[in-house]
């Protein structure tokens, strides 16, 4: 069995991120970027299921300008085979993502595909089900617990409600959730081992999808700062403060 | 052309956001139609015909609608989208799991988790955990949008009376099997729609110590809710999650406590009307969004806070 991984660099989820002054996006020169943190999970679970026996090779690709593949040699440091880089400049929506997924799938044929649930920048959380949808392969989102069974997946998903337990046919798609494992660091003997592991680099343009923007980002701005509080001293002037001036108890 | 809702249900009755959603649906265009695909779902197909804001309600039923599977519901919604501008519902698990699906199938970009609706092409919406707000375009034919339930208010719940309209089934997905589902029942309000909620983070340093967060929850009829911290730890389940990756709360009174106040958990509760935080660590980031801090050990801040409620003669509903 075959599981690609889908990973994205995004920036690093301790930054607290600035907008630029001219409303066109957030600053991202000189700030610190790393894996999108439920790719790393993603990634995790692949390089188990492959531990345990049960997959044969995990494959990790990103989609992105030339150091997006910073996050597959990561990937790779923590027990991806090889990799796959399929570049791009320019702002990607999930849908022009999914497509090129779509067409690397056609080429690879993986049995399973993973990848976070969501991406922390632009929190879309769209790409695995676009992914399915174009596939018209079953999904699995927000997984918190993957079991591998013959041909199948037993899914837990964490859902508003609770959890969801699916079974899904593979060749099958999950999005993963952060709680559904911990992710290893790499070690120093892999991180120079990965640098020996073959990323394969693919333009875009060669797999014949669109993948300008369908979407106009016409301003990006600050939220409404909330005005700054107070301390109070104990808990009966908390209480108190409820009470009588926020009215809210 | 119209817009076209999907109604969230649990085959009994609609869930609350639908009516949030409805909200939202209405200010793209007034003409809104809304679909429930279900099994049996006779009653919230009623309730939702009852929605004033919604002039014509399309009902789907079939065995294989029983569990809301996205594969099963996509199909359906993508025959009926011909004669839709907009298809909309709400950023929540059920929405998230279902628009791409349909998006990617009409070749549209789809536009997630909306704050505001500008114009009917024209967007507000949350960035890098509600850091940035974009204001987003879309050029598409026809646009798929989800919405963020807690930034639009209900819609009223009575006073329709939509005609209703069946729609034949489509057929069932066979490579997906709903096993099970997992509901924490409580008497307590939802997290998403609670007019309190109380909040317990790593601070709290046991699933047994969660029971003074109760306490509180129970004494101000409040919603329970969690850092991510907390339910990693496994302190308490999921479904209490605040924050990016979780639920996003907007309660008029929000209180953290042993919460430090990571960006992601910040993402989740900062448009709350009041906010409290209780924190022995007085530089932690919670404060930096609490209209009341307390630099105390909740330890001792909990029986203390119980105590003072307790005084109180009454306390509102």
């Amino acid at each position: 069995m075959k599981i690609l991984v889908a990973v994205k660099r995004v920036i690093d989820y301790n930054v607290q991120i600035r907008v630029k002054e001219d409303g066109s996006g957030v600053v991202t020169d000189n700030v610190k970027m790393s894996t999108n943190p439920p790719d790393d999970n993603a990634i995790e679970e692949a390089v188990k299921i492959k531990e345990a026996g049960k997959a044969t090779e995990v494959v990790a690709i990103t989609v992105g300008e030339e150091k997006a593949q910073e996050t597959v040699r990561k990937a790779l440091a923590v027990g991806a085979d090889r990799g796959i880089h399929v570049k791009v400049d320019g702002i990607l929506e999930p849908l022009a993502v999914s497509k090129i997924l779509q067409k690397i799938v056609d080429k690879e044929k993986p049995d399973l595909v993973f990848m976070g649930k969501q991406a922390i920048d632009d929190d879309c959380n769209q790409t695995g089900q676009m992914l399915s949808a174009l596939l018209n392969w079953p999904q699995a989102t927000f997984a918190s617990k993957i079991e591998v069974k013959d041909n199948k997946l037993e899914v837990t998903r964490e859902i508003d409600e609770g959890l969801e337990t699916i079974e899904i046919n593979i060749p099958a798609i999950v999005t993963c959730d952060l709680r559904l494992n911990e992710p290893r660091y790499a070690s120093l003997p892999n991180i120079m081992k990965a640098k020996k592991k073959p990323i394969e680099e693919i333009a875009a343009s060669d797999l014949g999808v669109d993948v300008s923007p369908r979407l106009e980002q016409l301003k990006v701005e600050e939220p409404p700062k909330r005005k700054a509080g107070i301390k109070v001293a104990n808990v009966a002037e908390l209480v108190q403060k409820l009470k009588n001036e926020a009215k809210v108890i | 052309m119209a817009v076209l809702l999907i109604a969230e249900h649990n085959n009994k009755e609609l869930r609350p956001f639908t009516l949030n959603a409805a909200t939202a649906a209405s200010q793209i265009d007034e003409d809104v139609h809304a679909v429930i695909i279900g099994q049996n779902s006779t009653e919230a197909t009623k309730q939702l015909s009852e929605l004033p804001v919604v002039k014509k309600v399309l009902s789907v039923e079939a065995a294989h609608y029983e569990n809301f599977t996205a594969e099963n519901f996509a199909p359906v919604i993508i025959k009926l989208a011909e004669n839709y501008s907009h298809i909309v519902c709400s950023a929540n698990t059920f929405g998230k799991n279902l628009m791409p699906r349909i998006a990617a199938h009409l070749d549209t970009s789809q536009v997630s988790d909306i704050i505001k609706v500008i114009s009917p092409d024209t967007f507000l919406r949350p960035i890098y955990a509600g850091n940035a707000f974009a204001t987003i375009k879309s050029n598409d034919v026809k646009k798929c949008v989800t919405i963020r339930p807690t930034s639009f208010d209900p819609c009223d719940g009575s006073g329709g009376s939509a005609p209703i309209e069946k729609v034949e089934a489509g057929e069932e997905f066979s490579n997906t099997k709903f096993v099970k589902r997992e509901e924490i029942k409580s008497d307590r309000p939802e997290l998403g729609t609670a007019r309190i909620v109380v909040s317990g983070g790593r601070g709290m340093q046991s699933g047994d110590n969660f029971k003074l967060i109760t306490e509180v929850a129970d004494k101000l009829g409040a919603a329970i809710g969690a850092s991510r911290a907390a339910v990693d730890a496994g302190y308490i389940s999921n479904d209490h999650q605040v924050g990016q990756t979780g639920k996003v709360v907007v309660p008029d009174l929000y209180i953290a406590i042993g919460i430090s106040g990571a960006i992601q958990h910040l993402a989740g509760m900062k448009e709350s009307k009041v906010i409290v935080a209780i924190n022995k660590d007085g530089e932690a980031p919670i404060f930096s969004v609490a209209d009341y801090g307390l630099e105390a050990d909740l330890f001792e801040a909990i029986p203390q806070f119980m105590e003072e409620l307790n005084k109180l003669n009454t306390i509102q509903k």
